[in-house]
């Protein structure tokens, strides 16, 4: 039965093959089965899961929850449902994302090729940022924050994350500039190309994988985000994690889990999107990245 | 005053001097080479050149302006890197036409001049093309194209060749000797290897240590090099160097060099008179390898052959002549035979050497006794 021959160590017998499958599909199904949890309750009417047995696929099918957790459930004291915290996150998120890319873009531009004194200190300072926890910078945040007038507000929150996502972003652009060629911009510079024009004709047009890896990264982590937007949000700038919280911590009323279940997925759904859409290129700018670096 | 004059320049990292008061003028239409081992200075010269490394003192002047301080892109040069440097973003058309647009030529214009040049390099066929989908002589077209369409004051090569396989780059190196024949520019162009600087050069900067050692036609620098660095690094194989006794005769110095149990004495007759201060001392004797021949394959037109037998250790048959190396003054000396001559290892044969080429230089100063 075995045909692993010895001229080969990645050739291997049927059943080594089928042991390994089987424990690739265990431990699959092993994380799949939350979100299995959590789409099956969010399908069945609330009398189904109070019944008894969460595993079990719906009887009466239904979206009911879905429209709800969207537009009309309880969010503290409003009956707004989640579609206008959606909307502050987008908000928040894209502006966040777009500048701490371009910010790190730039900075990873000057870092390599632009070298300066001491730009391997500040460089080490950046990295910094990637290390301080978020509950260190919370007091005196609120304190920049009132200062310049941007308490409470969707720019505030853009602000906050910027500076917080700066440290990732140039890790990453400074660590693929690192290995881009200084030739090409010697060479720029010779055909006449300022500092600007480097940047946006030769340097960011080669840097597709880097900027997919920066977008992901910030894109998952501002969006994830609670502690900044618990913290730093007024009622109407509260993004979706912290309306999230609110929805499922409500205290009045009967506790609706499909509601709950179905809120939960709507907030996951972008990052989960990012991913699908460019997963692919995910591993591949981050290799780029690191083994040059 | 030349086309490009580089005055006393010097290039220091903090207190490190890294090029020490470089004085070089190229005129108009000149083919310099700077030639010398890896971090000898010559690339740091040319990018000082370009305007790519700042002057620490000195001056650069091309046409007579002085450059110090001017932006690379104001200087009217066009440079080639080693890696090419292509942008890979662009198409080859992009790239060539990329300085123009950035100096704010019209497109027709550009248009104009990229198809000229692409023309003149057979590139044609590539100008949609981008640099990811060319072979390393095809980009190494792309390279010379883009620094030909801005048509500049000079030309900087830097190691354009070193990248390419050595068929490619015998081919190019005769292509970009055709284009500045054709084209009359002026070229400065670094490399390390001794024989494209012979082939391509008017003339030879021979650089070491941050130093310029010679400066001077390929002739004079194969010839008559100034010291033994310059004679042992140009020309393959290399100049074999022995020690020799220095011992006068009459009007004449006499080099004795001990070959085995005894000794041999060559008559050294086309050294300066310098050399009679030297009697009784050792000095460095330098013959290169085609100086020494087989007695048929000697020099005809030489006015002095000196003629000695020797044991043969090697004999390297190399298709268009055969090197054998024998044991003079102690060491290993190559001598280049004649493809076919029939020799092999242990014989002892007679070996001429044209002493009209011979250079003796003193062992302590390095430097050739004039």
């Amino acid at each position: 039965m075995s045909v692993a021959s010895s001229d080969s160590a990645v050739r291997m017998s049927r059943f080594t093959r089928t042991l390994i499958y089987l424990f690739l599909l265990l431990f699959a199904l092993f994380y799949l089965l939350p979100l299995f949890v959590m789409v099956v309750n969010s399908l069945k009417p609330l009398s189904e899961i109070t019944g008894g047995n969460m595993m079990a696929l719906p009887q009466v099918w239904t979206i009911e929850p879905w429209l709800a957790a969207w537009s009309t459930a309880q969010i503290g004291v409003e009956p707004t449902g989640l579609r206008p915290y959606f909307w502050n996150s987008i908000k928040m998120v894209v502006p966040a994302v777009a500048i701490s890319t371009i910010l790190g873009a730039l900075n990873g531009y000057v870092l390599t090729k632009w070298s300066f004194r001491g730009d391997k200190i500040l460089y080490g300072l950046m990295l910094f940022a990637c290390f301080i926890p978020f509950q260190m910078v919370l007091i005196p945040m609120a304190r920049v924050l009132g200062v310049t007038g941007l308490a409470g507000s969707t720019p505030g929150l853009i602000l906050v994350h910027v500076v917080y996502g700066i440290g990732f972003s140039t890790l990453y652009f400074r660590n693929y500039y690192a290995a881009f060629p200084t030739e090409l911009v010697r060479a720029a510079q010779i055909d006449g190309a300022g500092f600007f024009r480097i940047f946006w004709r030769i340097m960011l047009p080669s840097s597709g994988p880097i900027i997919v890896v920066c977008v992901i990264w910030q894109f998952t982590n501002i969006w994830n985000d609670f502690l900044f937007g618990a913290s730093f949000a007024d009622f109407d700038s509260q993004p979706m994690t912290v309306a999230l919280n609110n929805l499922v911590q409500s205290s009045t009323g009967v506790k609706e889990y499909n509601v709950h279940f179905a809120g939960a997925i709507l907030a996951a759904l972008p990052t989960l999107l990012v991913y699908i859409v460019a997963g692919r290129y995910f591993v591949r700018g981050l290799m780029a990245g690191s083994v040059k670096g | 005053m030349g086309f490009l004059d580089i005055n006393n320049a010097t290039k220091a990292y903090g207190s490190v001097e890294v090029l020490h008061k470089v004085d070089i003028s190229v005129e108009e239409g000149e083919f310099l080479v700077l030639v010398g081992p890896s971090g000898c200075g010559k690339s740091t010269l040319l990018n000082m050149i370009a305007g790519l490394e700042e002057i620490t003192t000195g001056e650069i002047a091309i046409k007579g302006e002085t450059m110090n301080g001017v932006h690379p892109s104001k200087r009217n040069i066009a440079m080639v890197f080693q890696s090419y440097a292509l942008y890979p973003n662009m198409t080859v058309g992009q790239n060539i036409t990329f300085g123009l647009e950035m100096h704010g030529t019209p497109k027709a214009e550009r248009d104009r001049a990229m198809n000229e040049v692409a023309e003149m390099l057979q590139i044609t066929q590539l100008l949609n093309r981008k640099p990811g989908q060319l072979s390393g002589g095809q980009r190494q077209r792309v390279a010379m194209g883009r620094a030909l369409v801005r048509n500049p004051d000079v030309f900087l090569f830097d190691e354009p060749l070193s990248n390419l396989d050595a068929k490619l780059r015998v081919d190019m190196r005769t292509e970009i000797k055709k284009l500045h024949q054709n084209l009359g520019t002026t070229i400065v162009y670094v490399t390390h290897d001794q024989i494209e600087a012979m082939t391509l050069s008017t003339r030879i900067a021979v650089m070491n240590g941050g130093y310029v050692q010679q400066l001077g036609t390929p002739k004079e620098i194969y010839d008559t090099p100034a010291n033994i660095f310059v004679a042992s690094f140009m020309g393959s194989p290399s100049m074999n160097l022995l020690s020799a006794k220095i011992r006068v005769e009459g009007d004449r110095a006499m080099a004795d060099i001990t070959q085995g149990e005894g000794t041999v004495s060559l008559a050294m007759t086309n050294a300066g008179p310098r050399l009679k201060t030297y009697d009784g001392q050792t000095i460095t004797l330098g013959i290169r390898p085609e100086s020494i021949t087989d007695p048929d394959g000697a020099d005809r037109h030489s006015q002095h052959i000196e003629t000695i037998q020797a044991r043969i250790d090697v004999t390297e048959p190399a298709g268009s002549d055969t090197f054998v190396t024998t044991t003079l003054g102690g060491k290993d000396c190559i001598a280049r035979m004649r493809a076919d001559a029939d020799v092999r290892a242990g014989q002892t044969v007679d070996l001429a050497i044209n002493m009209e080429k011979a250079i003796p230089f003193d062992p302590k100063t390095e430097n050739r006794i004039a």
